[in-house]
């Protein structure tokens, strides 16, 4: 039953060959047998998971339908879950149970999707290799000495390892796309605006979004439906039709111009990820796509603009994190200002200090106009580089990551060296455009991902080329060993 | 222009973040090696260009100026470390 994918579990729900209770207690029963080898929940939900399983199998009895109804999911472990540990993979809210439901959490459960539990992730998000979490780190399951990515690693590795079919992730910088491409999983980040971010804990603002990670694009589809909606509790939302990314999957290629960036193709990547990428290009060609080489001259600027960007709006954000209303607070305090520095030095780690630090100098005063704004005026280079490519071409294709999954601790005493790792996905952010990464091969066992970008809104588009890609490769139906 | 230890210590205290004497040249090492990467922007021509702020370049939205949520105290007070009669408790703060 674990090897079923969302699809697959809707269509047998419907016909009744099991119950969402069964498939429940099956699931739940698996990720107690294998998750220790993974670490890839922070916490397993059971009696929720039950509650809602029967209540899924008692609307389906009096004749509701819908394909996500009764169906399993795991949240990343920064969507707000109702009375249940919202830890953000951090010690400042170990003891954080949230009172309310992100937008995100709570739509999904309306259309009756069962809640196994909540992943492991980099401590706030903040992290490519989910070795920053305060509950230790996840584990690939494509070979247990290596990282799963991040900072979605948990949900990346439970899908990946069979534990369930589907869970939602967030990316700031590549935190769906990168763990998805290190874990061989179809992962999107959808147009930045399209899921609401309300009650999703906040790392950078303007750069977060939510969005599905799974096994195939058609999973994809059907949880990005349940996802995505304009939401008034976000002030970033937008009010957008939502189409039904369902209807256009086998929608012919025929004439679909595809983009390859040069700079995508040059120094720092791996020359076997480049040749599995090239091979992908070939099956697309042969689906009827025209590829031509693009140029977005500023990609090598996005990694600074995003190290002044992303921290500055995280030391902002983390502010709230103070001791005083929720979350974490240190023993003893002297005073206030003990309080809040003891208790933020004590429940943040390392790189979330870092970051909040790096954050809180480049907006202090005398130093915003140097990094803030400067990294502002680089984020519009960016943007243009893309608009100026969507007028040529309708898609961009290009590795998701310049190496696959590297081995534990090989880069955490270098933060430089991990934050290089996010060179093809954090553009994506920075210019709020949708993006997906996609199984399409291995190299040392490893696997390895393509990415796709897409203009605004289409993501739609990006399903439609990802699942015609899924009808004519296998290598999305690879599973590790032992999983 | 490399951060001393003495600017590492100022940043760490106006982020409200206390931090242990012993890792502060480990803090201060990785912090250079962040504005390093960073300070690469320096080199990029960004004359005439505006900033982007949004993505879309939307605006914040505006509603009518309504109640539209009732009050939560009790449930947000109960997972606040200390409170008592609805209020949040902190150390004293005026003597």
């Amino acid at each position: 039953m674990h090897q079923l994918t969302l699809a697959e579990i809707a269509r047998g729900l419907a016909d009744k060959s099991f119950s969402s209770e069964e498939l429940t207690g099956a699931l739940l029963a698996r990720i107690k047998q294998l998750d220790p080898q993974l670490n890839s929940f922070i916490s397993v939900t059971q009696d929720l998971a039950l509650g809602q399983a029967r209540a899924a199998d008692a609307r389906r009895a009096a004749g509701e339908a819908g394909a996500l109804l009764g169906a399993p999911i795991a949240h990343k472990d920064l969507f707000c879950t109702n009375g249940v540990r919202t830890s953000c993979g951090s010690k400042m809210l170990d003891n954080f149970k949230a009172p309310y439901d992100a937008t995100v959490v709570a739509k999904l459960a309306e259309a009756g999707m069962v809640t196994l539990g909540k992943t492991n992730m980099d401590e706030f998000a903040m992290g490519s290799a989910n070795e920053s979490s305060h509950y230790g780190p996840v584990k690939n399951p494509w070979n247990l000495e290596h990282v799963p990515g991040g900072s979605s690693g948990g949900s990346a590795a439970a899908v990946a390892a069979r534990l369930l079919p589907v869970t939602t992730g967030t990316d700031t910088g590549g935190s769906i796309r990168q763990p998805a491409a290190l874990t061989n999983l179809t992962g999107l980040k959808p147009t930045y605006g399209r899921v609401s971010r309300w009650g999703m804990i906040a790392y950078a603002s303007s750069l977060d979004q939510g969005g599905p990670l799974a096994r195939t694009a058609e999973d994809c589809a059907l949880l990005l439906q349940g996802m995505a909606g304009f939401d008034a509790k976000d002030s970033t939302s937008i009010d957008e039709p939502v189409p039904d990314y369902s209807a256009n999957l086998n929608a012919p290629l025929e004439g679909l111009r595809i983009g390859l960036p040069k700079e995508y193709f040059g120094a720092g990547l791996d020359p076997r990820i480049a040749d599995l990428v090239l091979a992908s290009v070939k099956e697309l060609e042969k689906l009827g796509a025209v590829v031509k080489e693009i140029s977005l001259p500023n990609m090598q600027h996005a990694i600074p603009a995003y190290y002044v960007i992303a921290p500055a709006e995280a030391s902002s954000n983390l502010s709230r994190f103070d001791g005083v209303r929720f979350g974490y607070r240190c023993e003893d305090p002297k005073d206030l200002t003990d309080l809040y520095k003891r208790s933020r030095g004590e429940g943040f780690g390392t790189e979330v200090q870092r970051r909040i630090m790096v954050g809180t100098y480049a907006l202090s005063a005398g130093y915003y106009d140097a990094y803030y704004l400067k990294a502002q005026k680089i984020r519009r280079l960016i943007k243009n580089d893309f608009m100026t490519a969507f007028e040529q071409v309708d898609l961009i294709l290009g590795p998701t990551t310049p190496n696959p999954a590297w081995k534990l601790g090989a880069k955490s005493s270098d933060p430089v060296a991990a934050y290089l790792e996010d060179v093809y996905t954090i553009t994506a952010n920075l210019a709020g455009l949708p993006g997906l990464s996609m199984p399409a091969g291995f190299v040392e066992g490893l696997p390895v991902g393509v990415q796709l970008l897409a203009p605004y809104f289409q993501e739609g588009r990006l399903l439609n080329v990802a699942y015609r890609y899924q009808q004519v490769t296998d290598w999305h139906t690879r599973a590790p060993n032992g999983f | 222009m490399a951060l001393q230890r003495s600017d590492v210590e100022k940043i760490a205290h106006l982020a409200r973040l206390g931090l242990n004497e012993g890792e502060l040249p480990r803090i201060t090492d990785a912090l250079n090696s962040i504005l390093g990467l960073v300070d690469q922007m320096q080199a990029v021509d960004t004359s005439g260009i505006e900033p982007l702020a949004h993505p879309l370049e939307a605006s914040q939205r505006l509603r009518p100026d309504q109640v539209t949520e009732s009050n939560q105290r009790d449930s947000y007070q109960a997972i606040a470390p200390s409170t008592e009669n609805g209020l949040y408790l902190v150390p004293k703060v005026i003597e």
